[in-house]
């Protein structure tokens, strides 16, 4: 009986060693941020109906646009800093698409019709579509809206910005990704 | 909080403990034309979901651009017709199982409620069996009490003990 | 200058606590009193260290020192007086060096009368202790420290967070923090009595006190909190589940299932591992509380910002759960019971019963507060775990705990003979099915609120009912007057009538739940100027509206309203000026107007206005019985301070064996 209830007492601390160790694991996901060097996560985003930007999808997948840059912004309708750069991004995509550069949208935490109107407002014409359960949004630890990535042909992230993307900021990125290599 | 020109979800977590943020003066105001749909009506299904923007806050509580809009949203829903269930299922699937006040007793989701359900009523049968055996049991040998040392010793053994 | 001279007393303190903590073990462990003595002596300094520590922290912030980084943080020029030196535990930094200044005064007060600590356990209560400060200190100086200067000071601070300005949010933290460290002093004398292999229970009797002491500021600090957040927060309620609410409420269940263990153990000698386990569980969970509010680890409204002490904490955590687990494990067999359970309607039965009640509702709320984490971390999906999760899980076991404590005064200790409990029992039953016709009477329909407020009267007039048996039996044998009669009973047992009355606070505490758990009331309406809306038999007029800049706290913009309050019959009841504050910095409150009678609290807020404040928004809550929290906590203070008022020790010349101790002195 006296073994019986050290063996009790053993699987406590087992226990309490479980929970210390995801009670560690935990703190260092918490203290993880966006990746802002490295491959870039995959994910698949459904895209709202006539935002395909021309791609002939439904559904936006990362890993299928391997060898193409993508600019990776994540927004929202009740973002107001989101407003100052929309227009501007909108732009940047009429600009670069012919040299093979995709805009996405990931839209966060955010009513369909809010969002479409949103998207009319700003004339949005590139890829977007809605982060069903957060999950994108999660992938790529943000911590708010908005935020934008870029990412190159090799699928790894070379741009981070967690604040509107002012005039200037991302073409000399996007230039020196699309120069023909030596 | 606007300082860095953008929606921080971590600054806001402080702003929110007051249950309300405002962001401008119009954008939380609630809309000036009445609306078929009553606030009352639309908090009674807010009070059951939980806006990611504003973590552990129910969405009737927060007034966060983004909750505004779910609320109109929740508005727009009920004009339509949609009953509650329909519109938590709506907001679950598309924002996930979190937004959800209580996880549905299902899949993963079930944890939470099968370990207290079982695991409860399991140790206190356990505690049954153990007090039956304990009662059954004989006491276990007297052990010599411990010589006290000195004097003082003995006196603080005693103040503990009676005054206690 | 400060800056300086703090960072240099810090390391003289930390330097000395780690070098008191190795020699307090090393004493213990080789037998070497005198050297349990030097660190005795050590530990002793630590208080006026580190009271001019915080001292030398408060200078700076009054004087606005923007030199030091933390008074940037927490002050600015503008502040008030008394909000610059509330400050000092306004932040992170901050808050952690007032933690250690408490914990230092603790120490102090447990290790300066070594007469109070048996020989061979002084110097491991001594290391235990002083390894808790050390461990603090470590904080204070390598991993948030407050004396950082800026190298280019800045001209003015950023301010004090607008939520803490509040004077239930000034009082809250300390009085928690007062519990917290206060469990620090019976854990380190259970270490002390598992590493010194005492085979008798005299540690367990030593700590007794320290626990109910420490257990009052927890209480106390859950109460303030809850009354906070009722008067700041503006969202109708008192207590939401919050992880961090949660974190705090599980010493305070743990713990107070220890003021019951301990209880059986006295008496029967029984329940020392169990008694051991449920301090070192308590500390534990003050140790992992403060963890997870500190570093952000569990997503809460509380969140501090994020901060380099996580690491240290979690290996803090790590140590003294498995390392006290592990001591006790090894002397496991030290602590085995002197006697064993007689019969079931017993007193040590019952009391098993409740600690198993404790310690499974303590489960339950861990398991949903933490439940998030592991569904996120093993599974990839975020989940809320909410309200209706813990009043569902919670809810029927604090209830068998109310049936409980009105039956546990008459059931006596080994067995209980069936014909003693009946006519409580009886007269118990018939109360409680008053109480509930009452109810019924009054509106009240749903089964679970009607069961509450029987199992409430059943508890409290078990208690009633023992009170006055004990003042009629003395009555009897005294012919005292009433008043006299229940003066000298609670005099001379002041820890049984003391632990009723905390009794009494809780059947209060338990109406007012029910109350308003189950039977709130809201709406929320738009008014324009001069339009009414009636609920709950109340009508309420939006009177004006008006804006204005405080002068002393000009960073932020207060919208008030005016509404008056009608009864039915049209009678003024009440103006109430529920407000908006707007900070500079984003932030913004909505303090709610409150008309609190016994009955119900009408709780009004101001949730939003258009048209130049032409139509306003309120959010109004009726919540029933409110008040009888608050009256309930003040009775549970009341009984805790009856408990715990101590007895001195008797000089020990004055002593000759045999003789029994004096008469303890009156109870003030």
């Amino acid at each position: 009986m006296r073994d019986g209830r050290r063996w009790g007492v053993w699987v406590g601390l087992g226990l309490a060693m479980a929970f210390l160790v995801l009670l560690g694991w935990a703190f260092i996901e918490r203290g993880r941020t966006a990746p802002t060097r490295g491959p870039a996560p995959d994910f698949t985003l459904p895209l709202y109906e006539g935002y395909d930007g021309g791609l002939g999808i439904s559904e936006f997948r990362l890993r299928d646009w391997r060898g193409r840059v993508v600019v990776l912004n994540f927004w929202a309708s009740w973002c107001k800093p989101c407003e100052e750069e929309a227009a501007l991004l909108e732009s940047l995509w009429r600009s670069y698409r012919d040299r093979g550069v995709i805009f996405v949208g990931v839209d966060y935490l955010d009513a369909p019709s809010a969002a479409l109107a949103y998207l009319r407002r700003f004339q949005i014409t590139y890829p977007n579509g809605p982060d069903v359960g957060t999950r994108i949004s999660r992938l790529y630890r943000i911590t708010g809206v908005p935020e934008t990535f870029v990412v190159d042909p090799k699928g790894e992230v070379v741009f981070y910005k967690a604040a509107p993307i002012r005039p200037g900021e991302l073409e000399g990125i996007l230039d020196s990704l699309l120069a023909p290599r030596n | 909080m606007m300082g860095r020109g953008r929606f921080d979800v971590l600054v806001l977590g402080a702003a929110i403990l007051a249950g309300l943020l405002k962001v401008g003066g119009a954008a939380w105001a609630q809309s000036p034309t009445p609306s078929p749909v009553s606030d009352d009506a639309v908090n009674r299904v807010a009070k059951k979901l939980y806006c990611p923007v504003c973590e552990n806050v129910p969405l009737d509580a927060c007034d966060t651009p983004a909750c505004v809009q779910w609320k109109e949203e929740i508005r727009a829903m009920l004009g339509e017709g949609r009953s509650e269930p329909e519109i938590l299922a709506f907001f679950a699937s598309r924002y996930g199982m979190r937004v959800l006040a209580v996880p549905p007793p299902r899949g993963i989701e079930l944890g939470v409620w099968l370990i207290p359900a079982v695991g409860l009523p399991a140790a206190a049968l356990w505690l049954a069996l153990r007090l039956a055996r304990w009662r059954r049991g004989t006491p276990a040998p007297e052990t010599a009490a411990e010589v006290l040392p000195d004097e003082a010793a003995q006196a603080l053994d005693r103040w503990a003990r009676e005054n206690w | 200058m400060e800056a300086a001279l703090g960072q240099g007393i810090l390391m003289l303190a930390w330097g000395l606590g780690a070098a008191g903590t190795a020699l307090a073990f090393w004493a213990g462990f080789r037998h070497r009193p005198v050297w349990g003595e030097v660190a005795r002596r050590i530990a002793l300094v630590m208080a006026p260290l580190l009271s001019g520590l915080v001292l030398l922290l408060v200078v700076a912030l009054v004087q606005d020192d923007f030199r030091l980084v933390y008074v940037a943080q927490v002050s600015r020029r503008t502040q008030p007086l008394f909000l610059k030196v509330t400050a000092l535990w306004g932040g992170q930094n901050g808050s952690l060096l007032f933690w250690s200044w408490l914990m230092s005064l603790f120490l102090f007060v447990a290790m300066a009368r070594p007469r109070r600590i048996p020989g061979d356990l002084l110097p491991y209560v001594t290391g235990t202790l002083l390894l808790t400060q050390t461990f603090f200190l470590t904080l204070n100086l390598f991993f948030a420290n407050p004396f950082e200067v800026f190298l280019a000071p800045p001209a003015d601070g950023r301010g004090l967070n607008p939520l803490l300005r509040h004077p239930g949010m000034i009082v809250h933290p300390p009085l928690l923090y007062l519990g917290f460290v206060g469990f620090t002093v019976p854990y380190a004398f259970a270490v002390a009595a598992l590493l010194a292999g005492r085979r008798d229970d005299l540690w367990l009797a030593l700590i007794r006190r320290w626990a109910l002491v420490a257990w009052l500021f927890l209480s106390l600090g859950l109460l303030v909190g809850a009354r906070w957040a009722y008067d700041v927060l503006g969202w109708g309620g008192y207590w939401g589940w919050d992880p961090v609410e949660n974190a705090a409420l599980l010493p305070w269940l743990t713990a107070t299932a220890f003021l019951h263990s301990v209880m059986v153990q006295e008496r029967r000698g029984m329940l020392k591992v169990w008694s051991a386990l449920l301090i070192i569980l308590t500390y534990a969970l003050v140790i992992l509380g403060t963890f997870i509010t500190r570093t952000g680890v569990i997503a809460s409204v509380h969140a501090f910002a994020r901060s380099a002490i996580g690491p240290p904490f979690l290996i803090y955590v790590a140590l003294v759960l498995v390392g006290s687990l592990a001591l006790l494990a090894w002397r496991w067999d030290l602590l085995r019971a002197e006697n064993r359970i007689e019969s079931w309607l017993s007193r040590e039965t019952f009391f098993l019963l409740n600690n198993w009640l404790f310690l499974a509702i303590a489960f339950a709320i861990f398991w949903g507060t933490f439940y998030p984490m592991f569904s996120e971390l093993l599974f990839n999906e975020k989940l809320t775990v909410g309200p209706p999760y813990y009043d569902q899980v919670t809810g029927p076991m604090f209830a068998a705990l109310y049936g409980l404590m009105g039956v546990i005064p008459f059931v006596r200790w080994r067995r209980t003979p069936g014909v003693a409990l009946g006519p409580a029992l009886g007269s118990g039953a018939l109360a409680a099915t008053g109480m509930a016709a009452l109810a019924w009477g009054l509106g009240v329909r749903q089964p679970w609120a009607l069961l509450g407020f029987a199992l409430c009267a059943f508890a409290g007039w078990g208690t009633l009912l023992d009170y006055g048996l004990g003042v009629r039996a003395r009555r009897r044998a005294t012919g005292e007057a009433w008043p006299v009669a229940l003066a000298r009973l609670v005099r001379r047992h002041p820890r049984r009538y003391g632990g009723y009355l905390v009794h009494l606070g809780v059947v209060l505490i338990g109406i007012g739940v029910v109350g308003s758990r189950f039977y709130p009331q809201e709406t929320q309406r738009t008014l324009g100027l001069g339009e009414s809306l009636t609920f709950g038999g109340y009508r309420l007029v939006y009177q004006g509206i008006r804006q204005y800049v405080p002068a002393a706290e000009p960073d932020v913009t207060v919208t008030e309203a005016w509404v008056q309050v009608y009864d039915a019959h049209g009678r003024p009841l009440a103006s109430l000026y529920p407000y908006v504050l707007q900070y500079e910095s984003g932030e913004s409150l909505t303090p709610p107007a409150l008309r609190a009678t016994l009955k119900e609290d009408l709780y009004l807020l101001l949730s939003g206005w258009t048209e130049g404040g032409n139509r306003a928004t309120f959010k109004v809550f009726i919540n029933p019985l409110v008040s009888w929290i608050w009256i309930g906590g003040l009775v549970l203070i009341l009984g805790t301070l009856v408990a715990v008022w101590p007895a001195p020790l008797p000089a020990p010349q004055r002593l000759p064996v045999g003789q029994p101790v004096r008469e303890q002195p009156a109870v003030p």
